[in-house]
């Protein structure tokens, strides 16, 4: 899926970036969450602060998701059973990425932030608009780019209503 | 009306029990709720640690009302309505920070921390009449605290706070009790969100057993890969793996009391947790069986207990604590507050599980709460219908015996919350 393959040339460039941030979107609202996993190192962390504590360490900070590794595979398991009743059917997300800057760029890993917004839609309810942003930490891997950090910093003053987040953000 | 439309059908002879579904509809009766409920009771507004030092400071809603909650110059933990006396606006707009006066940005009137006015610009156009002693913040007719869980009551005449939770004061202390001082804090993290059905239905849902494992299964299929067992009960008539009662608390308040399965961060270690945990987990556990002897220590650490205060406060102490108030925003809505909350001698190790632990479960983005958020939202879509349809049934372990214990799964501490609900709103 990733148009950056075996040599990944130092720097990268934003273009490079916003391509695969691109194609994890795709990902996402296309629900393939099992191509998604795929994307995430073996000690990757989503991770979304409480509203309210943007800044916060999920260690000392209640925060909505804190998710490690294996945390999020079990997330992706419950989210794609019919059971999982916040999910199904299915949310309709659509998800707009600008803004997207490298902070950061070494040898092994860069830092990158991007703006996002991301509609949610359901059936009987109205739509949703989660805006924010996404911080990235990437790693360079012998086929890509993988992801070792996903933290979503949204901007609402609380969840409100938002409601749940119950899909992957 | 009330007096006029009967909300329940309390049957005893047939053990059958109803709820008239316009209770979660009706803009009527949610205006009657809102001055014979939350005028009348005991309503929780924070807990001290919130607001530590001289100074701290809190904004809210609490029953629809705005407040600060805040510690005073001298330590004084109090309430105020965040209204200023001259004109109405509020007097302070940012979520939570510390301050020694409230400023109204309308017209410059300030209030010290204690509510008292301080300043008036241009005071020297009033007559002799205005007092600005008289003129300081208003708060609500009474503000007391059980173990610095502050409440504010609109009544000026109900019984004191204490005498209000009454029995319900024994659950409240069992959670306290994880801490070696007994002293618990909020810890910093709020989940806030709305769910699109009547307050209600969270005060059932929260103490609800009987909807777990069909509305949980994927959660309950979670703890399972991730090393928990859970075998179907050995028991007929239970729901659960494990044995768990309903209790009626008196006052409207009431809980549930189960022999835990799912881990306590104090202090019952399960796979999920990871071995690197045990001897930490061990440790606590001697901690509390040296402090309480090993009876309590197992009431404290063995046991699940989510405790409603009625009428809208829960306390979870479950997967993890969870302090949790709900109010309503119309009949068909209600905005959620939660907070975690541990003991404040915690380890950052046992900190960090102990949130862990509470996400994997609670809160908009845990592997349970979501599914309650939806079920609650189909509650309320299928209420839809309530004029042709108009009956909840909730008679679940009415026909037992006086003396035979009701399950967590039965529907005994729903009643328990629909008949204290009546009493307070038609008078019988």
């Amino acid at each position: 899926m990733m148009a950056i393959t075996d040599s990944l040339p130092i720097p990268l460039t934003r273009a490079q970036v916003e391509d695969f941030l691109y194609a994890e979107a795709e990902l996402l609202d296309s629900w393939k969450l099992d191509e998604w996993l795929q994307l995430l190192t073996d000690d990757a962390e989503y991770l979304v602060p409480s509203n309210d504590c943007p800044q916060g360490s999920h260690r000392t900070t209640l925060f909505t998701i804190a998710d490690n590794a294996e945390r999020i595979r079990q997330r992706v398991i419950r989210v794609m059973d019919p059971n999982c009743h916040a999910e199904f059917p299915k949310s309709r997300t659509r998800r707009f990425i600008s803004n997207v800057r490298i902070v950061e760029q070494q040898d092994r890993e860069l830092v990158v932030t991007a703006n996002f917004i991301c509609y949610r839609f359901r059936r009987h309810e109205r739509v949703r608009e989660y805006v924010g942003q996404y911080r990235y930490v990437l790693r360079r891997a012998d086929l890509g780019l993988l992801i070792r950090e996903r933290r979503v910093l949204l901007d609402a003053h609380e969840l409100g209503s938002l409601g749940s987040v119950s899909f992957i953000l | 009306m009330a007096g006029e439309v009967q909300y329940i059908i309390d049957d005893q002879e047939r053990k059958v029990f109803m709820l008239n579904r316009e209770v979660h509809v009706s803009e009527e009766i949610l205006r009657q709720e809102m001055q014979r409920v939350f005028g009348k009771c005991w309503i929780y507004v924070g807990h001290g640690s919130e607001v530590r030092n001289p100074g701290d400071f809190v904004t809210r809603r609490v029953a629809g009302r705005p407040v600060i909650f805040c510690r005073d110059a001298k330590g004084v933990v109090r309430c105020h309505f965040n209204t200023c006396r001259h004109r109405g606006a509020t007097v302070c707009t940012e979520r939570q920070g510390n301050a020694r006066r409230f400023f109204c940005v309308y017209h410059g009137w300030s209030y010290g921390n204690d509510g008292s006015l301080a300043r008036v610009p241009g005071d020297d156009a009033y007559s002799e009449c205005f007092q600005k002693s008289e003129l300081g913040l208003k708060h609500p007719a009474r503000f007391e605290a059980y173990r610095d869980l502050w409440f504010m009551c609109l009544d000026p005449d109900v019984e004191p706070l204490v005498d209000y939770l009454g029995a319900a004061t024994d659950y409240i202390d069992l959670v306290f009790d994880q801490s070696p001082s007994g002293t618990i804090e909020v810890i910093a993290g709020t989940q806030e969100y709305d769910v699109e059905a009547n307050w209600k239905l969270m005060v059932e849902n929260s103490v609800d057993d009987y909807h777990l494992p069909t509305t949980h299964s994927t959660w309950l299929n979670f703890m399972r890969n991730s090393g928990v067992v859970i075998e179907p009960p050995k028991e007929a008539g239970l729901i659960l793996p494990t044995k768990g009662y309903a209790i009626d608390l008196g006052n409207g308040h009431f809980t549930t009391d189960n022999v835990n399965f799912r881990g306590r961060p104090v202090a019952h270690w399960i796979p999920l947790y990871g071995e690197a945990a045990k001897p930490e987990i061990d440790e606590i556990r001697g901690e509390l069986v040296r402090r309480l002897g090993e009876a309590r220590a197992t009431r404290v650490a063995d046991t699940n207990r989510n405790l409603v205060i009625f009428p809208n406060l829960v306390i979870n102490d479950g997967s993890s604590v969870t302090i949790r108030t709900f109010s309503p925003e119309g009949p068909g809505r209600m905005h959620v507050t939660a907070w975690a909350a541990g003991p404040v001698e915690e380890t950052e190790s046992a900190r960090a599980r102990r949130l862990d632990a509470f996400l994997t479960f609670y809160g908009p983005g845990g592997f349970a709460t979501p599914d309650d958020v939806e079920v609650l939202e189909q509650v309320q879509q299928g209420l839809a219908n309530w004029q042709d349809d108009p009956w909840s049934e909730m008679s679940r372990g009415m026909g037992k015996a006086k003396d035979e214990p009701q399950l967590n799964s039965d529907e005994h501490h729903l009643r328990t919350f629909w008949r204290h609900w009546n009493q307070l709103m038609v008078g019988k």
